[in-house]
């Protein structure tokens, strides 16, 4: 059976044989896996943990947390450890109170029985459990709903009015002979390597003047005429051929149908490119909401989620379920659409 | 590069999945506007439609881009603590004059403005770093992909999927790895060795910043180095094969002069990103401890808009700064795109 699986994973495609620099290929890869989901999945373990699986050092893999027991007589569920007897036999026992060293544990199924063992002669009994309510806190007391909510609603209309704006500028610079194209062409490229970072204070200065400070437009109209937007669908549409276009016009369709009804149509592959990009900038962006957003209720999933783990740097346990929260969107989307985005990503080398 | 996409292209499947999304709000809005359009094609005639479809982009980029840009420069010149530049006094050159007000220009700790000269020095260290390694790393990874291997479409996504992840996930995901009690930490106690607090001293500090980075981007890099190599015609390397010629001699002489161009690319776009960091840096130790991890759009951002007196026009003239040297990297990048289509 082993040796099956081995020759399947070492199965090469044609015929030679097996050379030492495969082995050393499938190392790396391997190695490449750990680390590259490896944080991602400890971020997930730990997040199903409870407060007091997280501060144990050294941390397991999996969320452990100590079994407990209601027993009659006392308020609240004890602890249950297994207890080593001094015939050499272990029970079952909760742990009742701790007095430095000493531990007076009683029988669960019997309460009147109460024996004093030393605190290393009883061990911790532990079950798998995940801490469903380091997710279901936070998102009801810390408006994490608002602020998913608030990115959903930031990502859709953005990649939306970007989708709009930049297949319309897109397709009249492409289709049409008119003056001032190529000084228009030239303006849109020039804008292509001018970051927010550098005009981050005047265009939260426009962005005031327009009263958007502390609403999601503000977020979302900045970012939507992306130069790269423009170049690509541009790009893609000088395929298209203008006889499409003639026949259309024959046909008396409008400019505007002969847009929408025609071009956006034949260009949906780089559109629908774009769109993911769009999807990933804005899910992701980050420093200018930070800016923009000051009011806790209009954050965005990562304003909300930084400012969170500022407040509450010891409460690592919602931290960590939020951040959880967090990706999951985005790996859903990639993990239906990776080939489309990987491919997409490598044939216009562009993020 | 652009026009790759026809060939290289998402499948059909994939297609339908985001058209179908996107479709219902989009026809409908498009409809709505058949009729108001046609209305103003018949009003201008249509030799001046073109304007009304290029006019929306060309608003937003003058109103968020290039008006900015003007606003950004005249910022620079100006003092106070008012936002809107009407109000604004004149100072000329003082912001400038405060940013490189230095006793010597090597030494962060003597000038005015330290935490900008320790903004500068930190992402020069960082940038340089960060590149090498990560284009390096990215090389490798794409030679390790382009090897006839099972499954190649799973390690590729394997290796781009932090890219994904925003930059907020990525600091959380590794400042609970490297806190003083994580994963890390264990592993070395596990081994023998003693706790290491990573985000607390400076040097790991900026350490540990360089490999995040690199692990968030390196994917994106492997992705067109992998797409270059596979653009290499075969028979180049089927002819080396019949002459017998070594694996190594085959790499050094087919294999990285045709890959070149992509490499520089590469290079030069992770320059350009490299230099404008700050979101996972940000998030992930502050640019703490002290300034040791504080790179230049950070001190843009604090001085602009964290701190309790917000100087816009320090702020504004430092990014000037930041602009010219983005200027310059352009340009580098510019020449090397040319000289590239001659090729």
């Amino acid at each position: 059976m082993f040796d099956k699986t081995l020759e399947f994973l070492l199965r090469r495609r044609g015929r030679r044989r097996l050379h030492v620099t495969d082995i050393l290929t499938y190392v790396y890869l391997a190695l490449g896996v750990l680390m590259m989901f490896g944080p991602v999945l400890w971020l997930v373990m730990s997040s199903f943990k409870t407060q007091a699986g997280l501060v144990e050092f050294p941390p397991r893999f999996f969320p452990y947390s100590q079994q407990q027991a209601e027993v009659e007589g006392y308020d609240k569920p004890l602890p249950l450890f297994e207890v080593a007897m001094p015939d050499g036999s272990t029970r079952v026992m909760a742990q009742a109170r701790r007095i430095g060293i000493i531990s007076q544990m009683v029988d669960p199924e019997n309460p009147s029985e109460k024996i004093r063992v030393r605190f290393e002669d009883r061990r911790p009994i532990r079950e798998l459990s995940f801490a469903w309510e380091n997710y279901v806190t936070p998102l009801q007391q810390f408006n994490f709903l608002r602020y998913l909510w608030n990115s959903v609603l930031v990502t859709t209309v953005a990649t939306f009015v970007t989708l709009v704006i930049n297949s319309m500028a897109a397709y009249g610079l492409s289709k049409y002979e008119f003056r001032g194209r190529t000084s228009i062409l030239i303006f849109i490229i020039g804008t292509l390597m001018i970051p927010i970072s550098v005009i981050l204070v005047p265009v939260y200065l426009v962005v005031t003047k327009l009263g958007m400070v502390n609403s999601l437009w503000g977020v979302i109209l900045p970012g939507a005429a992306t130069p790269t937007g423009v170049f690509l669908l541009r790009q893609y549409m000088l395929t298209i051929p203008d006889e499409l276009l003639d026949a259309a016009r024959m046909d008396r369709a409008s400019e505007w149908q002969i847009y929408w009804r025609i071009i956006v149509p034949l260009s949906l592959p780089a559109i629908a490119v774009l769109a993911i990009f769009s999807i990933m900038w804005r899910w992701n962006e980050f420093l200018w909401p930070l800016v923009v957003l000051t009011r806790t209720e209009v954050y965005t999933l990562q304003v909300g989620l930084n400012a969170f783990q500022g407040e509450l740097q010891v409460q690592w346990h919602y931290v960590l379920a939020m951040t959880v929260v967090t990706l999951l969107p985005i790996t859903f989307v990639f993990a239906f659409l990776q080939k489309f985005i990987t491919t997409g990503i490598a044939s216009t080398g562009m993020k | 590069m652009v026009t790759k996409i026809a060939k290289a292209g998402p499948s059909v499947e994939d297609e339908s999945r985001v058209e179908g999304l996107l479709q219902l709000p989009w026809n409908c809005s498009m409809r709505a506007l058949e009729l108001p359009m046609r209305a103003l094609q018949r009003l201008i005639g249509p030799h001046r439609m073109p304007y009304v479809f290029v006019l929306p982009n060309l608003l937003f980029f003058g109103t968020f881009v290039i008006i900015p840009l003007f606003i950004n420069f005249y910022y620079s010149f100006t003092g106070g603590t008012e936002l809107f530049p009407e109000v604004r006094p004149y100072v000329g050159t003082e912001q400038y004059e405060i940013l490189m007000d230095c006793e010597d220009h090597t030494d962060p700790f003597s000038c005015r403005e330290d935490r900008f000269w320790r903004g500068l020095y930190n992402t020069a260290f960082f940038v340089t770093f960060q590149v090498l390694a990560m284009v390096l790393i990215s090389l490798v990874t794409a030679l390790v992909l382009n090897r006839r291997i099972v499954a190649r479409g799973f390690f590729r996504s394997v290796f781009f999927y932090p890219v994904l992840l925003s930059p907020v996930v990525v600091a959380l995901i590794w400042k609970w790895i490297l806190q003083r009690e994580g994963l890390l930490n264990a592993l070395i106690t596990g081994s023998g060795g003693e706790k290491i607090l990573f985000l607390v001293e400076p040097g790991w500090a900026m350490f540990w910043v360089i490999c995040v980075s690199i692990w968030a981007h390196m994917g994106f890099y492997t992705l067109i180095l992998l797409a270059g190599l596979q653009s290499i015609p075969k028979d180049l390397y089927e002819a080396a094969e019949m002459d017998g010629t070594t694996r190594w001699r085959t790499f050094w002489r087919i294999t990285m002069p045709l890959l070149w161009p992509t490499m520089l690319v590469v290079l030069v776009l992770s320059l350009i990103k490299s230099v404008q960091t700050f979101d996972e840096v940000f998030v992930l130790t502050g640019g703490g401890p002290g300034t040791a991890t504080q790179l230049i759009v950070q001190y843009i951002y604090d001085t602009g808009f964290a701190s309790q007196v917000q100087n816009f026009g320090l702020a504004a003239a430092a990014s000037m700064i930041l602009g010219v040297i983005l200027l310059i990297l352009t340009l580098i990048q510019m020449r090397i795109g040319s000289g590239r289509a001659k090729m």
